[in-house]
């Protein structure tokens, strides 16, 4: 067992339902109980979606269980199939349903629909969202993809001349991170190398859409966490090359592109010249010299984490102090990530670790999921978010992508903005004894929730005791605090401390306090500060 | 305006012998797991040990999360592969979660081990867990277990599943007169006002459950007269019935009648005569109605239509149909507990279409074809009706929302206007 107060990821069949949801004409029969139908608020709610997702569920209760769950679930998909006549069907059962052992597979065949049924068989004690978001897929393409396959040993036919190079986009789904719309971002960009896209999927697709994948030249994989199992496969089978770069951030994008044009057999100089992001222009300008190695702490899905690392480190200038995921499936390419920043990778779903962590390192900021906004709020850290889990802010009217040279746009707006501005930070410093400043005042956009205890709470995590909101991060972090308090501050140090501008005070009593424990000092006195002080500028 | 505040002379239908259609089939409702949100809220002290799936953390996450998203008093001990092969194996685990999660919350009064749906099919005794753990933990901390699990409860029903499990726990009452037990949360606001409402009149000793602490539990006795808060406590009320409680026959406090109807069950078994009941309840009255007229307009001739949900919703279209106008097209109710709601049965004008259990499609259906000014549902089935042109209301916030009593009387009945003006006003 698990102790789990949040959780990053939902059950395996909530994945299955991301698939299907982004679909058309695909329906899902899910063996469970009652209960198990809050997950259609997921779609309706956080996403804003209009209609109920494609799912039956058998709600099967606890006088069901004396008797014929078998047929309930029968009952169920003749129902379903005659009311929503989908084009295919996909049958399973959630972590309930598969203790039953009732066979939905099996079941679901011997009842003759004149269409695909694919059993999708998702281990629910063992695996998690986007696992079964990836199974649920391969197995779609697999059943329905797969009767197009070209005889085994036969080559692909060549292009024929004329004909523009195609490809598919897979991974987006229902309630993925801006998934909506980073396909018209995609889209475009590869229309503007004259690539045209044969199937977007499976968001956007029906089974015959599926069916038809072997048609495009290659396939572009926009979430491995989602479309790597499939890509492999028809790679296998349809020998479709994929692609390996994501395109977030500038950088990646031209990569990609460059990929793509390898791919397609496409001239990509043109669009490459056609620098149409905002963001090596902005991070250039002089107001941006504040973002100097500003220290960063990053978590989210491997994917979105990654290329994170890589915008925040090379794009931005920021120094990225933790990299971390909870994609447990791509803890290798999450690994040779941290190196190349030399941190210590975080592979985990434990939320506590992760909020420990970012109490150790005093970043900065912090880019992560809708948790370590939470967490970056309790600390006082400001915080963007970057990943799933979504919720209904990740879900914005305007257009937003993350991929692309506009998602590229979107990107600096969302990570900087938290961040005081390069004159704002200058003029505080400057005006620092301005009788109109008082201690903990905060720029003015982070609002009056951020006053006061904002600067102090960093260096102070024994402050959160009091707090009865937030119980949990005072035992996190109360060794910190306890190891803190070890030194004790001279009158005149203190009073010396209170010199430095406030919205650094919180890090310089901290650092001085860590210096001093490391160097087994019991006082600090105004040398240790700047001994400190001195230490910490290497 | 008038609200009639004796129950009107003519129920046309015997309340127990009333026809109801009942459904099975696909239910959208929450499970019991869900009432762990406010219940956590209420007793302060208490934390809610979910053993369950992934889903289950999913589930009280996303429920929750879409609303409050608090640092939360309840977790998850989500069950693994390995717990399912041997039953020795998972009691183990449980200890070890138990152990790990009171030293990390020492604040930690009573903890509830909720029973899930995949714990009860494997049979995990969580009976005996919560036995073993509260000999290791006692004094310092009590350790209760219910089920929550969707094969067991829908959505409300985990309250009264939790509050049964906490009724043996009450200490017995040792004084020979009368007091009042109220049963089922209310919001605290709620609570004080009733308070000073019951000290008027003159009724007491007065103490409600479940309370605001668990150090506080309530006493219950042969001599203790229970007034239900809300219409989902079967198991709560049988289980205090058994301690030698007596239950007062009332409506809900919802609106200015049924207010009035359940703080008189309450003045007439404490002997208070009907004259100090008018000068005590005549004011209250009098401002909820003054209130309440302002939503008569906007409400008055509006078709509603409920799906089922909260247990709630006989009560409410009770006081939707008479103080308000509203025409009931169907009211559809999770359960339907005949004994306890039958001062609410009489109330309900005649003819009305009651639906008890669910077929979410054939629902759904009957609800496009009759297109209702208003439909009242759950969280997953809003936002299709809403882009169907149906406008709808989140069952779940009348769950969450203070709205018994007189003072809430208009709150309650502006929750059904705000989405109809809602709808009026906007243009685009």
């Amino acid at each position: 067992m698990q102790l789990t107060v949040w959780t990053y990821e939902g059950p395996p069949h909530v994945g299955a339902m991301r698939v299907a949801t982004g679909m058309e004409g695909l329906h899902y029969v899910l063996h469970a109980p009652q209960g198990d139908t809050y997950a259609d608020l997921l779609f309706t709610m956080i996403e804003r979606r209009n209609k109920r997702p494609p799912v039956t569920y058998t709600t099967f209760a606890a006088r069901d269980l004396g008797r014929d769950t078998a047929e309930l679930f029968m009952t169920a998909a003749r129902d379903a199939y005659a009311r929503f006549q989908p084009q295919a069907m996909i049958v399973g059962a959630s972590c309930t349903g598969s203790l039953i052992q009732d066979d939905p597979g099996g079941l679901a065949k011997s009842l003759g629909f004149p269409i695909p049924v694919i059993a999708i068989d998702l281990p629910a004690y063992q695996r998690k969202e986007n696992w079964g978001a990836a199974e649920t897929f391969y197995q779609l393409v697999r059943a329905l993809a797969g009767p197009n396959a070209p005889p085994p040993g036969t080559k692909r036919p060549e292009r024929a001349a004329g004909v523009r190079p195609s490809c598919n986009l897979l991974g987006p789904t229902a309630l993925g991170f801006r998934h909506r719309d980073d396909i018209t971002e995609i889209t475009g960009l590869l229309g503007k190398l004259g690539i045209d896209v044969n199937v977007v999927a499976p968001m956007g697709s029906t089974p015959a859409d599926i069916a038809r994948l072997g048609d495009a030249d290659f396939n572009v994989v926009m979430y491995p966490e989602i479309a790597g199992q499939a890509a492999s496969w028809l790679h296998r089978i349809f020998h479709q090359p994929f692609t390996k770069t994501v395109p977030i951030g500038v950088s990646a994008t031209r990569d990609f592109i460059r990929e793509v044009a390898e791919l397609a057999g496409v001239d990509p100089a043109a669009v490459l010249q056609d620098a149409s992001s905002r963001l090596p222009w902005y991070s250039h300008s002089v107001d941006s010299t504040y973002l100097t190695n500003k220290r960063v702490f990053i978590f989210g899905d491997a994917t979105h984490a990654i290329a994170a690392a890589r915008i925040a480190s090379e794009e931005l200038g920021f120094k990225v102090v933790g990299l971390g995921s909870y994609s447990r499936e791509f803890g290798r390419e999450l690994r040779e990530a941290a190196k190349r920043y030399d941190v210590e990778p975080l592979i985990t779903d434990d939320y506590l670790e992760v909020e420990a962590k970012v109490a150790e390192l005093h970043p900065e900021l912090v880019l992560g999921t809708q948790m370590e906004r939470h967490i970056a709020k309790r600390l006082g850290v400001p915080c963007a978010v970057i990943s799933a889990p979504v919720h209904v802010q990740d879900f914005p009217a305007r257009y937003a992508p993350q991929m692309g040279f506009e998602g590229a746009n979107v990107i600096f707006d969302t990570w900087v903005h938290p961040l005081m501005m390069g004159l704002e930070e200058h003029l505080l410093t400057m005006f620092k004894d301005d009788f109109e400043f008082k201690d903990g005042a905060m720029p003015s956009h982070l609002g009056t929730g951020h006053a006061a205890p904002v600067a102090e709470a960093v260096a102070e995590p024994a402050a959160s005791v009091a707090t009865p909101a937030a119980p949990d991060v005072a035992s996190a972090t109360g060794a910190a605090a306890a190891a803190a308090a070890a030194a004790v501050w001279a009158p005149e140090a203190e009073k010396e401390l209170q010199k430095i501008p406030f919205f650094v005070r919180g890090k310089a009593r901290r650092n001085t306090e860590r210096f001093a424990n490391e160097n087994g000092v019991a006082t600090i006195t105004v040398e240790t500060l700047y001994d400190a002080k001195a230490h910490f500028a290497r | 305006m008038t609200v009639h505040v004796q129950p009107r002379a003519a129920p046309v239908e015997d309340p127990v012998s009333r026809e109801v259609r009942t459904e099975s089939g696909q239910r959208e409702v929450f499970c019991g797991l869900t009432g762990i949100v406010w219940l956590h809220r209420k007793i302060q002290d208490a934390f809610f040990l979910v053993v369950g799936s992934r889903t289950c953390a999913h589930l009280i996450q996303s429920a929750a999360g879409v609303m409050i998203f608090a640092e939360p008093r309840f977790g998850t001990a989500i069950m693994e592969e390995k717990d399912l092969a041997g039953l020795t194996d998972a009691n183990d685990e449980l200890d070890r979660i138990v152990t790990q999660l009171l030293t990390r919350r020492p604040d930690i009064k009573l903890l509830f081990l909720v029973g899930s749906c995949p714990s009860e099919v494997i049979k995990l005794d969580l009976s005996r867990a919560a036995l073993r753990l509260s000999q290791r933990f006692s004094p310092g901390v009590r350790i209760l277990n219910y089920s929550g699990s969707g094969i067991e409860t829908t959505f409300t029903q985990g309250e009264d599943a939790c509050l049964a499990s906490l009724a043996p726990e009450l200490p017995a009452a040792q004084d020979e007169t009368s007091s009042l037990l109220v049963v089922g949360s209310l919001a605290d606001v709620v609570e004080d006002q009733f308070m000073r409402m019951f000290d008027a009149l003159g009724i007491g000793p007065v103490q409600f459950f479940p309370p605001r602490r668990s150090t506080a539990l309530p006493s219950v006795g042969p001599n203790t007269k229970i007034l239900m808060a809300q219409p989902f406590l079967p198991d709560t009320v049988r289980a205090l019935q058994e301690r030698g409680a007596k239950r007062l026959a009332a409506p809900f406090p919802l609106g200015v009648e049924g207010t009035t109807g359940w703080l008189r069950a309450a003045a007439d078994a404490f002997g208070i005569d009907a004259a100090q009941f008018d000068k005590v309840t005549e004011p209250n009255r009098a401002r909820a109605e003054r209130a309440l007229s302002v939503y008569k307009t906007q409400l008055a001739d509006r078709r509603i239509f409920f799906f089922p949900d909260s247990q709630l919703e006989i009560p409410l279209a009770r006081f939707l149909a008479r103080e308000l106008s509203m025409k009931l097209v169907e009211v559809g109710t999770p359960y339907l507990h005949r004994e306890h709601l039958a001062e609410e049965l009489k109330l309900l004008p005649a003819g009305v279409a009651l639906t008890e259990g669910q077929d979410v499609d054939l629902q759904l259906d009957r609800c496009r074809l009759a297109r209702p000014d208003i439909a009242v549902c759950g969280l997953g089935l809003a936002n299709p009706l809403e882009a169907e042109g149906i406008t709808t209301k989140w069952s779940i916030e009348l769950v969450f929302t203070p709205i018994q009593g007189y003072e809430q009387a208009a709150d309650l009945a502006e929750l059904f206007a705000r989405p109809l003006v809602r709808r009026a006003k906007l243009v685009a």
